[in-house]
């Protein structure tokens, strides 16, 4: 039960770039990486802009034969696999299968392809589908592929709490290292850009039908109207420290509390959740972390962008922290809402602040909404405790957070 | 890991032949078969046309009108599961417990049968790429994200511990009791709804079968159709189903004298690594799998009493099974009863797992085992004891069950009778 988790490798797909470093610029510079869909024709829905992985070529990360078997969303899983591995100085073939492990969270599978297939048995001339269907579409595809490719024979996982589980995935980590497999992957990537996909999220309420990229996704803002949709995410390599330390790993930090609850109520666009659940989400990681709130360096809260939400989501920050919150930033406009794989982003921007020695600033909000009077970070500064507290909600009631400790800071390099 | 146990207080279960848990115990300990001709739509243009349905009542199973708005067929079945699991479980859920008590469940397909007919509705049967969004139903955001399985049992039961869905294809029945089981270990939770559902039963997952011909051609006598471990064997048969645990914290269950099946002992999970739809004949991980759950719960393979085996039925599988249990247990391979459900329930997908950890925790109360229906010739390659045909009445103490899918995933779990003394 002592074994303690470190992230020792982070990878990145995601709007804002193909790899940690492109994701830290973009952060750091508050690039906004939304845009116009492209991966298919947006005009006919209300909702027309999303963050897409610009020029994202699955070639450089899966041969050619995964390719035709997987969607997109498994494309990307595997690059952020990929570069998770190499970010920690691990070999591509796990030495010792059995050891290592992967388990991501996948909140609708592979949308993309599934939706051919759909096209094709139901508007085709014959009633079938392709010979891969069975293995593209279902959640679990992207870690059977993992764990084929890379020889991941320990204990594997997929996890579902839409938004949510980007945390839980890191969380059910460490529970897997402390059973004795000493290297997880953990994090999400996903792919909910398909017509179909969108058709099905615009059914949810949350999603802005703001047309101008520059104003449509600003949680806590006076101009909130609900979230851009994206892809992509984070992969993280999450290590048993001693694994790590005998290697010489470069260490981001150490996963040190986890916590989820539910709310036990649907999600009402309109009608903000009661904030107690999620609240005692943030206490209970806190508390299994050892902090005491006021310790905290900077929280990255869920941002959903929807009025009644936003003020239910400071609502529970202050019941935890009283009226003065730790500094509270999110990059989340700068790329849109990746579901599960949003969460898992926003842990890898936390470890990259302590790698990188700065806090960054928030991409908004310009003018707090009235209860949404947050602490914000206006400018990036330097870490102090180097603990942070990530916030990742889930569409009706999920409620999960996650305590980081980053490592000390390395010494200066120029 | 903190002295924590797990154990098992209460059981529901939708299945095909029997639409509660008493009803699916005494189908499956007759030895009667659910498969059928698939009647939800029209099979004819398919390879496979047969399947073991559910005969669920929404409303004998008291699920309300806004439920049954909201909630996939799936869904469905799990909120009827959990209810029979919390009444059988006689604990009461009072705020207190409602605050440490959480839903874990499985899935494999999640709301594909909800996806599928929104989707002929959107696309104008295919014809649409870019499909109508106007049409869509109000739901079908909770379609998309199977996370509304246990979303919905949280919310039916007010329960504000951890919730989560796991998802790792034919292996998420066992999965999710094993995620309830380490939440429990660790002090997350005192009391877990773990379990799964499955109702894959749609033109789309007969198609992608069929594609791969890993289900059963034998259309021709769906009664007969699924036949684990017989040298005549086709491939399985498609199922829907779902069964939900009420898995307590030891001393919890203790506190409040609840009656107890039995404890989670064990579970361990590995990948071959090998191949997203093929099993190398040698069953190495499985193996692996079923020593690590052994280990934990410190049992030895000749105490293992009962065997549910996967047995899908199809020939790679059940030859691969029989060489991991070979490999597994030694000698005492040969002495322990094995058999598997899917012969009578057929195969459920992610569901199928907590069907048949049910199962055990039934045959571990009851002293009873389930046959494996339909074997008529043995294979000389699946040469152990399948109970063929007619269960058979034997003390069971330590009763084991396995789970082997899509993306190479192979897990096993132990369940065994609580020593009088804890």
């Amino acid at each position: 039960m002592t074994a303690r988790a470190v992230v020792t490798g982070v990878g990145v797909v995601a709007p804002s770039g193909v790899g940690a470093d492109a994701h830290w610029a973009t952060v750091v510079a508050g690039t906004r990486r939304t845009g116009p869909i492209t991966l298919f024709d947006p005009a006919s829905y209300p909702t027309r802009i999303a963050g897409e992985v610009a020029d994202f070529d699955p070639a450089g990360y899966v041969d050619a034969r995964q390719r035709v078997q997987t969607d997109r969303w498994t494309h990307l899983g595997f690059a952020a696999t990929r570069l998770a591995l190499a970010d920690a100085g691990l070999p591509e073939q796990a030495p010792d299968p059995c050891g290592w492990a992967v388990t991501l969270a996948s909140s609708s599978g592979g949308n993309l392809f599934g939706q051919r297939e759909l096209q094709r048995l139901w508007g085709g001339p014959t009633r079938t589908v392709g010979a891969y269907q069975s293995i593209a579409w279902f959640y679990a595809a992207s870690v059977g592929q993992l764990s084929i490719h890379h020889q991941f024979k320990g204990p594997s996982g997929v996890l579902v709490a839409e938004a949510a589980g980007g945390l839980d995935s890191l969380a059910h980590a460490v529970r897997t290292v402390r059973r004795g497999t000493p290297v997880v992957i953990a994090g999400a990537t996903e792919c909910p850009l398909s017509p179909y996909a969108l058709a099905c999220q615009l059914r949810s309420g949350l999603l802005s039908d703001v047309a101008d990229p520059e104003l449509a996704y600003r949680p806590f803002d006076v101009a909130a109207s609900g979230y851009v949709p994206a892809e992509g995410g984070a992969v993280f390599v999450v290590e048993e420290l001693g694994h790590a330390l005998a290697r010489g790993a470069r260490i981001y930090g150490e996963v040190t509390g986890w916590a989820a609850t539910h709310d036990a109520a649907p999600t009402d666009p309109h009608a903000g959740p009661d904030p107690t659940h999620y609240a005692r989400a943030l206490r209970l990681a806190l508390t299994r972390a050892g902090v005491r709130p006021h310790d905290v360096d900077m929280v990255w809260p869920d941002a959903l962008g929807m009025p009644a939400h936003d003020r239910a989501e400071a609502a529970a920050l202050r019941a935890v922290f009283g009226d003065r919150t730790p500094p509270v930033t999110t990059q989340k406009p700068l790329t849109g809402r990746a579901h599960q794989g949003g969460s898992a982003l926003d842990a890898a921007t936390a470890l990259l602040a302590f790698r990188h020695n700065l806090l960054p600033a928030s991409a908004g909000p310009e003018q707090p909404a009235e209860g949404c009077e947050l602490g914000f970070l206006r400018a990036p500064r330097r870490p102090r405790s180097r603990i942070a507290l990530v916030g990742a909600r889930g569409f009706d009631g999920f409620n999960s957070a996650l305590v980081l400790r980053g490592a000390a800071p390395p010494p200066p390099t120029d | 890991m903190t002295g924590r146990r797990t154990v098992v207080t209460g059981i529901g279960v939708v299945a095909p032949g029997g639409a509660t848990r008493d009803r699916f115990w005494k189908s499956i300990t007759e030895g009667r078969t659910a498969t059928r001709r698939i009647t939800f739509f029209d099979p004819t243009p398919f390879r496979s046309r047969i399947a073991a349905e559910c005969d669920f009542d929404p409303d004998a199973a008291g699920i309300t009108l806004a439920e049954r708005q909201r909630a996939d067929r799936y869904v469905q079945f799990a909120l009827a599961c959990s209810a029979e699991a919390v009444a059988d479980s006689g604990l009461a859920l009072t705020d207190a417990v409602r605050e440490r008590a959480g839903v874990v469940l499985g899935t494999a397909v999640g709301g594909t049968m909800a996806l599928e007919k929104e989707f002929v509705r959107v696309s104008d049967s295919g014809r649409r790429w870019l499909v109508d969004h106007t049409l869509g139903g109000p739901y079908l955001y909770q379609a998309l994200i199977p996370s509304s399985l246990a979303a919905d049992v949280a919310c039916r039961h007010g329960l504000h511990g951890p919730a989560q869905v796991v998802s790792t294809g034919c292996t998420s029945g066992i999965d999710a009791i094993g995620y309830a089981h380490q939440l429990i270990a660790d002090g997350e939770a005192d009391v877990v709804l773990a379990g799964a559902a499955d109702s894959p039963i749609s033109p789309v997952t007969v198609a992608s079968f069929d594609a791969i011909q890993a289900t059963s051609p034998d259309n021709d006598d769906p009664e007969h159709a699924s036949r684990p471990f017989d040298a005549d064997r086709h491939g399985f048969v498609l199922a829907e189903g779902a069964a939900v645990l009420v898995l307590e914290e030891a001393g919890h269950a203790r506190r409040r004298s609840a009656h107890v099946y039995c404890e989670v002992a064990g579970y361990a999970g590995r990948s071959n690594g090998f191949h997203m739809t093929g099993l190398r004949p040698d069953g190495v991980e499985m193996a692996l799998a079923i020593s690590d759950a052994l280990r934990q719960a410190r049992v030895a393979p000749g105490d293992v009493s009962y065997i549910s085996a996967h047995g899908s039925g199809t020939r790679q599988n059940d030859r691969h099974e029989t060489a991991a249990f070979k490999r597994a247990l030694g000698p005492a391979a040969y002495r322990v009863p094995i058999s598997s459900i899917k012969s009578m329930v057929g195969h459920s997908l992610g569901a199928i797992g907590s069907i048949e950890m049910a199962a055990c925790a039934l045959a571990i109360e009851y002293g009873v085992v389930p046959p494996t229906a339909n074997w008529a010739t043995r294979d000389p390659e699946c040469d152990l004891d399948y109970v063929p045909n007619e269960a058979r009445e034997l003390p069971v103490d330590v009763a084991l069950s396995v789970g082997s899918g899509f993306g190479g995933f192979q897990s096993a779990m132990l369940f065994r009778r609580l020593a009088a003394t804890l």
